[in-house]
């Protein structure tokens, strides 16, 4: 119910691409989730149809988010804002620390 | 009290307290709470989750001077798994919801999770599935106190009840303490069939569900010797099995003794036995059981359960073990027989409408002449070091035998240019699974240097019957008159034509069958070896007059039913305790 207190219910949305060439494995599933679980916000990320709950990584795992696949992040509270701007910080731009594809085929040979 | 039937693999019986080993190792029955239980067990889960974040984070700090952030990352993802309060919720919910005890609430929660994994088509996701079933294995050690179940470990004597078992799972039986082996998958040719055997455990395979069927410490007898299984036997039952036991034992122990006599009849008769292998380590086994030689060495285990085609020196390190065991003594190697039921990984997915009556075994080699000639030429090579004979196997015409033998005539010429010794007289046979074969022996003995009769394919071919199949498969019968007239004409016209033959099929170790196949004429066995001492006990009970008499009677039988109940009748008579 809208409650007029714009501050405190602030709502981000944004769609990010996974780079790294593993995809959303265990590891980059559980930084997302720790990123996520610093902010008081409510995450929820969605792949096609599927929404899921961004503080826990069973449920982010789950999404099998391999490379290329786009995810939406939604971030519900007072740090929605800041709350997106890392998790896409994470996703697209230090790609979980990880080689993109062309950067793994570099190391590869 | 339930009765299972499989295949039997191993000789022996075993009565024991089992052990049930999925393919993640663990099982955990289904088991119901009571309503007011609901409280207890779910304390039960949180407590788990909280033992196995404290054991985590204490592993973790162990691990802090070591180096590999691999290592780190593992348990850091397994203790965030733990730390996930809606992963704990989904199990807490089912066990309040589903009334079921937490150990199953966590198992059935946490497999959910990797079969979902499972089915990614990344592969790197997908192997992920290991990382949940660690999850799972830790929580249910926290829960079940660490009884976790090992084969390694094992330090009481049980028999071990499994869908399936790897190879390293078998590798590490310590047979002081494995009492026998019951699997739902597997085939005679299995590798937990072939290790039960070579190891001397009582083994059955392809029981389907049994793991459905058992709980772990539960009493199990396993009958190797009839291929049943039976879970929670009751007391008469167990009596039984356990005078049935002593008998057999006591069977065995005779066998041994006569381990080092040769298989000659009282007329003195001899008579040549031979083992069947198809991993080289069998080979030793041969010896031990008295074999004389291999006359069956099943070469499809390189192609099989791999990516990629055994190398030319992968082939040649298998024959080179095996001849080397047995020296001077025969070793009949069988070219590949894929196709049908045994496909190689890169034909895997070329789908046949009739696999048996398709490109399979030799005709498939003559199509793939590079896949053939790289064994035919690890084969010559290692013919210089014993005496290894070469057997093709499903010829069904003249044709395909000169087909073949040009192509080892080509290899020979290709050694002859890299400058290789080969042995130059290499004998060439055959085998005769096909009636058109049996048919034609006469013409065929002219270019083969041998038969083999094998009586399983020979069987299916001439009844038209798939064994495996259950509609069909008690039409099945190696005894068949139509059979054993086909058999009967090969030995002739091997006779005739002075070509040596030997039986190499089921039958051969069949003990009602072994007067009947010397009264045909055959002098030569080959069967694997567990039942090696079993029938050259029959050939040393009896004379060849008697055997040539039943052979007579029964092909002047005209059912099939008739001539099984002749033959057990009069092996019974011989042997009465392997009946």
């Amino acid at each position: 119910m809208w409650t007029g207190d714009t501050v405190q219910n602030t709502v981000c949305e944004l769609e990010v691409e996974i780079k790294n060439a593993d995809g959303l494995h265990m590891r980059p599933a559980m930084q997302f989730v720790d990123a996520a679980s610093k902010f008081q916000a409510l995450i929820t990320v969605s792949k096609a149809e599927t929404s899921v709950d961004g503080k826990s990584i069973m449920q982010m795992s789950m999404l099998a988010a391999t490379y290329g696949t786009r995810l939406k992040i939604k971030a519900e509270g007072v740090d929605a804002a800041e709350a997106i701007e890392a998790l896409r910080e994470l996703v697209e731009v230090t790609k979980f620390g990880e080689p993109t594809p062309e950067e793994k085929s570099r190391q590869m040979s | 009290m339930e009765i299972k039937k499989g295949i039997a693999v191993s000789p022996g019986i075993s009565i024991g307290k089992c052990l049930v080993i999925d393919a993640e190792d663990y099982r955990i029955p289904r088991r119901l709470i009571e309503p007011s239980q609901r409280l207890t067990e779910t304390q039960r889960v949180r407590n788990a989750f909280k033992d196995g974040i404290e054991e985590l984070t204490r592993l973790q700090a162990e691990q802090e001077e070591i180096e590999g952030q691999k290592i780190k990352d593992i348990f850091a993802v397994h203790l965030s798994y733990l730390r996930d309060r809606t992963l704990r919720k989904k199990i807490t919910d089912m066990v309040n919801t589903e009334l079921v005890t937490a150990e199953f609430a966590v198992s059935r929660t946490l497999r959910d999770i990797a079969s979902h994994f499972t089915k990614v088509k990344d592969v790197y996701i997908s192997e992920r599935a290991a990382d949940i079933y660690d999850i799972e294995h830790r929580l249910l050690g926290h829960l079940v106190g660490g009884k976790r179940q090992d084969i390694a470990a094992l330090k009481e004597e049980a028999v071990i009840v499994a869908r399936e078992l790897s190879p390293t799972q078998t590798a590490s039986f310590n047979k002081e303490y494995v009492k026998g082996i019951a699997t739902g998958a597997g085939g005679r040719t299995s590798h937990t069939a072939i290790v039960a055997r070579s190891l001397g455990i009582p083994a059955v395979v392809a029981l389907e569900d049994i793991t459905e069927s058992v709980n772990a410490g539960d009493t199990v007898i396993i009958d190797g010797n009839r291929g049943i299984v039976i879970v929670n036997p009751d007391d008469n039952t167990i009596q039984q099995y356990l005078e049935y036991a002593v008998e057999y034992t006591e069977l065995e122990h005779r066998l041994d003794t006569i381990r080092e006599k040769p298989a000659e009849t009282r007329d003195g008769a001899r008579v040549t036995l031979f083992g069947n292998i198809e991993f080289p380590d069998e080979a030793q086994g041969v010896l031990q059981k008295g074999g004389e030689g291999i006359g069956l060495y099943r070469t499809e285990f390189l192609y099989l359960n791999r990516d990629t085609e055994p190398t030319e020196q992968e082939h040649y390190e298998a024959y080179s073990q095996t001849v080397k065991v047995f020296k001077s003594r025969p070793v009949i190697l069988r070219t590949a027989d894929l196709g049908a039921d045994k496909y190689t990984q890169s034909r895997r997915y070329v789908r046949e409408p009739n696999p048996f009556l398709g490109l399979r075994s030799i005709r498939l080699c003559l199509q793939n002449l590079t896949m053939f000639k790289t064994q035919l030429h690890a084969i010559m090579r290692a013919s210089v070091l014993g005496d290894l004979k070469i057997m093709f196997p499903l010829i069904t015409n003249l044709q395909e035998l000169m087909q073949a033998k040009m192509v080892l005539g080509d290899v020979m010429e290709d050694l002859d240019e890299e400058g290789i010794p080969y042995n130059r007289k290499i004998k060439v046979g055959i085998m005769v699974e096909t009636p058109s074969a049996a048919l034609t022996a006469s013409m065929l003995a002219r270019d083969a240097d041998f038969f083999s009769i094998g009586t399983n394919d020979l069987t299916q071919y001439t009844l038209a019957v798939d064994r495996g199949n259950e509609l069909v498969s008690t039409l099945y019968s190696s005894v068949d008159p139509a059979v054993l007239r086909l058999i009967r004409t090969v030995i002739q016209d091997a006779h005739k034509a002075q070509v040596e033959t030997s039986v190499c099929g089921e039958m051969a170790s069949e003990p009602e069958s072994v007067m009947l196949l010397l009264g045909l004429g055959v002098r030569t066995l080959s069967m694997a070896s567990p039942m090696i001492p079993e029938i050259k006990q029959i050939i040393r009970s009896v004379t060849i007059e008697e055997c040539n008499k039943v052979a007579r009677k029964v092909l002047g039988m005209n059912s099939e039913r008739q001539i099984s109940s002749f033959l057990r009748d009069a092996a019974r008579k011989i042997l009465p305790e392997a009946f």
